[in-house]
């Protein structure tokens, strides 16, 4: 049997002299591989989570309600206290727990088929009642995990296996923009889009999870940060082609920064 | 001893939650069950314990999911309609081990089939007991908490407008079940890092450091389970059957106006007998055929067009000797019982099954009944 080809990117590459690069290191909270497809996003989601629940020292006092998506494989490799729950619901089982234990904090992990489809009703009554929850949403456009569908977020024009043509907002409807939806709403603490489709998004999209994380440490209130995350298994595009397709078709529709900043100090 | 209070069974439920330690509550309203929600969004608060009113009848459960997974007695419920909203999360409570105790007040007895077999995916159960009155749905309330946690499951009260709407004097009594299970399976927070942090999930596939069964060892897990309960956890009342010769088998409320007419006809020297399932699911399958093994006939009164007659032709002693005598009864309002909820119907029902005659008042229609 011949060695691997794949490079390992969770050890510091050779010559490094013993110096850890930043960007390699895996965080601990991450017990093993993704089984995700090369090129995807959510992996860096996951990853930017737990840096961050680790830099806030909400290891131990952490937990997690995730959906139904290709993230929702997490589960088995992410070292957090986690509800696996039925489609769309997260931000209700969120509410429950948060509601038990005020002291921990309290996220959710969905996608846009989780989130803005079947459960949009529960983002936003949550949002509206302004649960002390932080709500995550990976939003890629399509239905990754059933192989490439069209969402409530596939953009204009976005080709799915169900809109062969692209989006016809003529035949399909137009998107729901749902982190706008969201910051319209009173009583909302913050809510940011970001993305990783580029090292300086990733880098801003942290600091959006961080700051979204110490609102809710502060009871500010509700929290959303939607995070643009490439998939080019489901946009049927090279895995190399994924940050580039999704700058261009993802954030002409949804723009990047913070949306709203209500909770903010 | 407590003290004697008067209390409708919204009421007299709430405070026998709250004394089996519920502190999360959520629901949204619907008739007669918005009594209940009422009781508890005010008591709740006072206990130190949270009750929402929820958006829809699935935040409702969900939340109550959330909850439960994380430590809190949870409680949540509807009437059949919106009983039915929640099947999805009923389901995924059975199969992912979260203890619920759902309340249905339900309008009328047309949930039977609901309440036992449910509408969620998957091979589960739904432990369900049958108060007939405001007393017992005390005393069954603080039991379906136990039988939650005990068996990790969710379980329902089936009452009805009846039992939600009637004051009587009731002794709100704490009651101790016995032992339960350690809680180590609660969602805390803490075990991050540790490598063996926690994991509510119905296909129960763990981390890959701590493999867990997979969902077809969890499922067949489960399966093995409701089997256990189905033999452990039957319950039943036999009431004036020891010599009867007719057995009329009813659940609930009906059950006591039954009682009412038995009590009439053997006065009048009619050997007749009420058998009454307090447990719905599992069904008191082995009292059922010993109660009935001497019995001419066995007549099923219930308010619907035959649904718990499935289970007394499958599990009575002679089949032959089954007869229905309930039926489909709703007031014009659809919010209560009609009038066949009476001595008068009940008994002139008995008489002519026992006559051998049909009763004229029995509706052309029996749905799927035999």
């Amino acid at each position: 049997m011949t060695e691997s080809p794949l490079v390992d990117t969770t050890a510091p590459p050779p010559g490094a002299d013993g110096a850890v690069p930043v960007a390699r290191a895996r965080p601990s909270l991450i017990l093993g591989e993704h089984g995700l497809c090369p090129g995807c996003g959510e992996p860096v989601a996951l990853r930017l989570l737990l840096e961050v629940l680790q830099e806030l020292d909400l290891v131990t006092r952490a937990i997690g309600v995730v959906g139904h998506g290709c993230y929702g494989s997490f589960v088995t490799i992410m070292d957090v206290d986690v509800l696996q729950c039925l489609h769309g619901r997260a931000p209700s089982c969120a509410t429950g727990i948060k509601r038990v234990r005020p002291d921990v904090a309290v996220f959710t992990l969905q996608g846009d088929g989780d989130m803005v489809n079947e459960g949009l009703q529960e983002v936003l009554h949550t949002a509206a009642r302004s649960e002390n929850v932080t709500c995550i949403l990976l939003n890629n456009g399509v239905f990754g995990d059933t192989g490439g569908q069209q969402t409530a977020t596939t953009v204009v024009g976005q080709r799915t296996k169900t809109s062969l043509e692209g989006r016809d907002p003529a035949v399909h409807g137009y998107p729901i923009p749902i982190a706008d939806l969201v910051a319209s709403l009173p009583g909302v603490a913050y809510v940011a889009r970001g993305a990783v489709s580029t090292p300086g998004e990733v880098g801003r999209t942290k600091r959006l999870l961080r700051t979204a994380f110490e609102r809710q440490l502060e009871g500010a209130g509700f929290g959303l940060v939607e995070i643009l995350t490439m998939c080019p298994t489901g946009w049927f595009v090279p895995a190399s082609s994924g940050p580039g397709y999704l700058a261009e078709s993802m954030v002409a529709t949804y723009a990047l920064g913070e949306l709203s900043l209500r909770g903010a100090r | 001893m407590t003290e004697l209070q008067l209390l409708d069974g919204c009421a007299a439920i709430t405070e026998a939650a709250l004394a089996a330690g519920c502190r999360f509550f959520a629901g949204y309203p619907m008739s007669p069950f918005t009594g209940l929600l009422e009781s508890m969004s005010r008591r709740m608060t006072q206990a130190g314990g949270t009750c929402v009113n929820a958006e829809s009848e699935i935040e409702g459960i969900n939340m109550a999911l959330g909850a439960s997974a994380a430590g809190a007695r949870a409680a949540t419920g509807s009437c059949g309609q919106g009983i039915a909203l929640m099947q999805e999360a009923i389901a995924e409570m059975a199969l992912n081990q979260t203890p619920m105790v759902v309340f249905n007040m339900a309008r009328n007895q047309q949930d039977y089939f609901q309440c036992t077999r449910g509408g969620g995916w998957g091979d589960y159960r739904t432990l369900t007991l049958a108060p007939k009155d405001v007393p017992e749905a005390a005393e069954h309330t603080q039991l379906l908490f136990w039988l939650a946690e005990r068996h990790r499951m969710p379980v329902i009260l089936y009452g009805d407008p009846v039992l939600a709407q009637t004051q009587v004097g009731v002794r709100i009594e704490p009651r101790d079940h016995g032992p339960l299970p350690p809680r180590d399976w609660v969602l805390d927070g803490s075990q991050g890092g540790t490598g063996h942090s926690r994991q509510v999930w119905t296909w129960a596939m763990g981390k890959v450091t701590d493999p867990g069964p997979g969902p077809d060892g969890q499922w067949r897990a489960m399966a093995e389970k409701f089997d256990r309960i189905a033999a452990s956890e039957q319950r039943s009342e036999a009431y004036r059957t020891e010599d009867a010769d007719t057995i009329v088998v009813a659940f609930g409320t009906a059950a006591l106006f039954v009682a009412y007419v038995v009590d009439e006809l053997r006065a009048e020297g009619m050997r007749v007998g009420l058998f009454r399932p307090v447990t719905l699911w599992p069904f008191p399958a082995a009292a059922l055929a010993e109660v009935t093994r001497t019995a001419s006939r066995v007549l099923v009164f219930e308010l619907n067009a035959g649904q718990m007659l499935d289970d007394v032709r499958q599990h009575v002693h002679d089949r032959e000797t089954v007869g229905f005598i309930g039926g489909v009864s709703i007031h014009e309002s659809g919010l209560t019982f009609g009038p066949l909820l009476d001595a008068a119907p009940i008994r002139e029902r008995i008489v002519s099954a026992i006559d051998g005659q049909a009763p004229a008042s029995l509706p052309a229609g029996r749905g799927g009944a035999r």
